[in-house]
């Protein structure tokens, strides 16, 4: 490539950086502009008279004597107790992740130690499960969760996030087991260990690469997850995606649209934060699947 | 490995499959063709002088209960939700077919039936959306690549912003700023010189902001997997190629292209998942006046007051047949490359 880049014209080069901040607009700045009109009053963020308000806070200097409010977080958090379904999505998520990985380990490497024709079976089983979409099977909890009276508590919302969560980390841990050679846990067996001593001992010392790349997108699974969370939490145990959902039937009528902004901030900055520390894990977890595919 | 040890290994997450995808499946199916109990009538006769006999029924509570406990299932009844207007509406169907003069105004009519509108949609949005992404993702990547080393990261950064945003928030976010009163509505309105243009108030204009959506969000992920085979670009054929005097949309055409071919139906294959299943934005984008998906559907069916649990089942059920059919050909696939490297 550095000789494709020495010979490219300087019009070739100002339309790649022209491209390329036109594409750096289009992501990050619905983002900016969220998290820049989450403090202001509604009649600024939303305006009618002149866009331009957005930027100054005409309003919300009428309102609050200053440019900036922090009125929609403090609606958001402390008035209708957002913290608690903050509480419940790490909840959620640190149990969903550390259950999935758990037995997706087990069975990822199982799947990639065995040479047998059902292996294959199981992991194309797997990927019809992946493609079926959530939302079809939560017609099929309700019924039983209602009879064994376990609807709307967060421990049922993590089991099934855990399995449905599973198809994917089988996939992704499979693969990146099979680049791990099997001469290692083979010769510790010759050695004399039990499969399991094998996997323990030497398995999982090299594994944690890839565990952390499944368990980034498991966490990004349960977080991000509607479907499964709005129907089977009750009103108590919301977490946050659920709760900003029902924040807009609420909202949008009592004009507190703004709540409903700030939540969503809140909510997307967790997500800003990983992405930033693990850029190099979601990439390469990305791509691991599709090299396989 | 043994199968006993492939067992031990696999059993916990095979149990957690079995009981909370596969059992679900099997329950939707039998739901499907089951309904609530009919609540039980009784007749009572009142009698009063002068006036006569009169019967009334009226329902009776306990033994409504009583049926209802003991097979909370509810009676069944066959195909008939399947065959009803809110899903294949069958005899609508055919009705339509048999008045219809030409197929342009059997399709019109079939739009008025709330499954095929739903169907239309999804389908829609699953075929325009899949190839734009592709093609958007792999622009984006052509041009990431050709960019300085030391920028490319914060691109990436911010590239991946959309797609790892949960899709609700990302809709929120990209629905409040179209809004009549948010910055892309009051500059689209502008452009058009319409001061009452409204996204919110056309189906079609809408059907294009949600396919806007699904193309920001999806996007991304399409770039990372194109940059990355990018990156595995063998050198010597490119500079062969430009030895050869190729021009540079030839040696997109012939060499890089060629090259990334498995990974466009990788990223195809995922999103024809992805997009068949779009539900969110119709949420966030509180377009279900416009447009409506069936994940939609099931979950309208499910929420609210009253759950309408056959009606959702029969909808899930019609939605696995059509992710299968989806998914059909990619599954042959599949099979026949694990065959081949078998022997």
């Amino acid at each position: 490539m550095t000789i494709a880049s020495k010979r490219r014209s300087l019009s070739l080069r100002i339309a790649i950086y022209i491209f390329a901040a036109i594409w750096l607009l289009v992501a990050a700045f619905p983002f900016v502009w969220t998290l820049w009109g989450s403090f202001k009053v509604e009649l600024d963020f939303f305006s009618v008279a002149n866009w331009t308000n957005a930027l100054s806070g005409e309003r919300t200097i009428a309102e609050y004597g200053q440019p900036f409010t922090d009125a929609g977080y403090e609606g958001a958090w402390i008035k209708e107790e957002f913290w608690r379904n903050v509480i419940n999505t790490f909840i959620v998520c640190f149990f969903v992740v550390c259950t999935s990985l758990t037995i997706g380990t087990l069975g990822g490497y199982a799947l990639s130690r065995s040479g047998y024709r059902y292996t294959l079976i199981l992991l194309i089983a797997a990927l019809i499960f992946r493609a079926m979409p959530p939302i079809t099977l939560v017609s099929g909890y309700m019924l039983p969760f209602f009879e064994w009276n376990v609807w709307g508590i967060l421990p049922t919302t993590i089991i099934v996030l855990v399995a449905i969560n599973q198809p994917f980390t089988l996939w992704m841990l499979h693969s990146f087991f099979q680049n791990i050679p099997k001469e290692l846990d083979e010769s510790a067996k010759v050695d004399g260990c039990s499969q399991f001593k094998a996997f323990r001992l030497v398995i999982i010392p090299v594994m944690w690469p890839g565990v952390i790349t499944t368990g980034l997108f498991s966490f990004l699974l349960a977080y991000n997850d509607f479907a499964i969370t709005s129907m089977l939490l009750s009103e108590d145990n919301r977490t946050m995606v659920p709760q900003i959902a029902a924040f807009l039937g609420t909202t949008y009528t009592e004009g507190n649209v703004m709540f409903a902004v700030a939540a969503v901030v809140s909510a997307a900055a967790p997500l800003f934060i990983l992405v930033m520390f693990f850029q190099r894990q979601i990439v390469s977890g990305l791509t691991a699947g599709a090299v396989k595919g | 490995m043994k199968h006993s040890t492939f067992i031990w290994f696999f059993s916990p997450t095979a149990l957690a499959m079995l009981l909370f995808i596969a059992f679900p499946i099997v329950s939707v199916l039998v739901q499907s063709v089951h309904a609530p109990h009919k609540a039980v009538l009784v007749e009572v006769e009142t009698c009063t002088p002068l006036v006569g006999c009169t019967i009334e029924t009226s329902i009776d509570q306990e033994a409504t209960r009583a049926i209802r406990e003991e097979k909370p299932i509810g009676r069944f009844i066959g195909l008939e939700i399947f065959s009803d207007r809110g899903h294949l509406a069958i005899s609508e169907v055919s009705k339509i077919w048999s008045i219809s003069e030409n197929f342009n105004e059997f399709f019109t009519k079939l739009g008025n039936l709330p499954f095929y509108r739903a169907m239309a949609f999804t389908l829609t949005f699953t075929f325009i959306v899949t190839p734009l992404v592709v093609i958007v993702g792999f622009l984006i990547a052509l041009n990431v690549n050709a960019l300085h080393d030391r920028i490319k990261g914060v691109v990436v950064f911010f590239s991946l912003l959309p797609f790892v945003i949960t899709p609700l928030i990302g809709a929120l976010v990209l629905f409040w700023m179209i809004d009549s009163r948010g910055i892309l509505g009051s500059a689209i309105q502008w452009i058009f010189a319409d001061p009452n243009l409204s996204l919110k108030a056309s189906t079609g204009l809408m059907w294009i902001s949600l396919i806007v959506y699904g193309v920001w969000h999806a996007a991304p992920f399409a770039f990372v997997i194109f940059y990355a085979g990018l990156q595995t670009l063998p050198a010597d054929q490119l500079e062969a190629a430009q030895i050869d005097g190729a021009t540079r949309a030839q040696q997109v055409r012939y060499v890089v292209l060629p090259h990334l071919m498995p990974l466009v139906s990788f990223v195809a294959l995922i999103q024809l998942m992805d997009n068949f299943r779009v539900f969110e934005p119709i949420v966030g984008f509180n377009a279900s006046a416009h447009a409506q998906s069936l994940s939609w559907f099931i979950f309208n069916d499910l929420g609210g007051e009253t759950r309408q649990l056959s009606s959702a089942s029969a909808t899930s059920v019609l939605t696995i047949i059509g992710v299968t059919i989806l998914l059909l050909p990619v599954l042959r696939r599949t099979w026949r490359d694990f065959m081949e490297k078998a022997k």
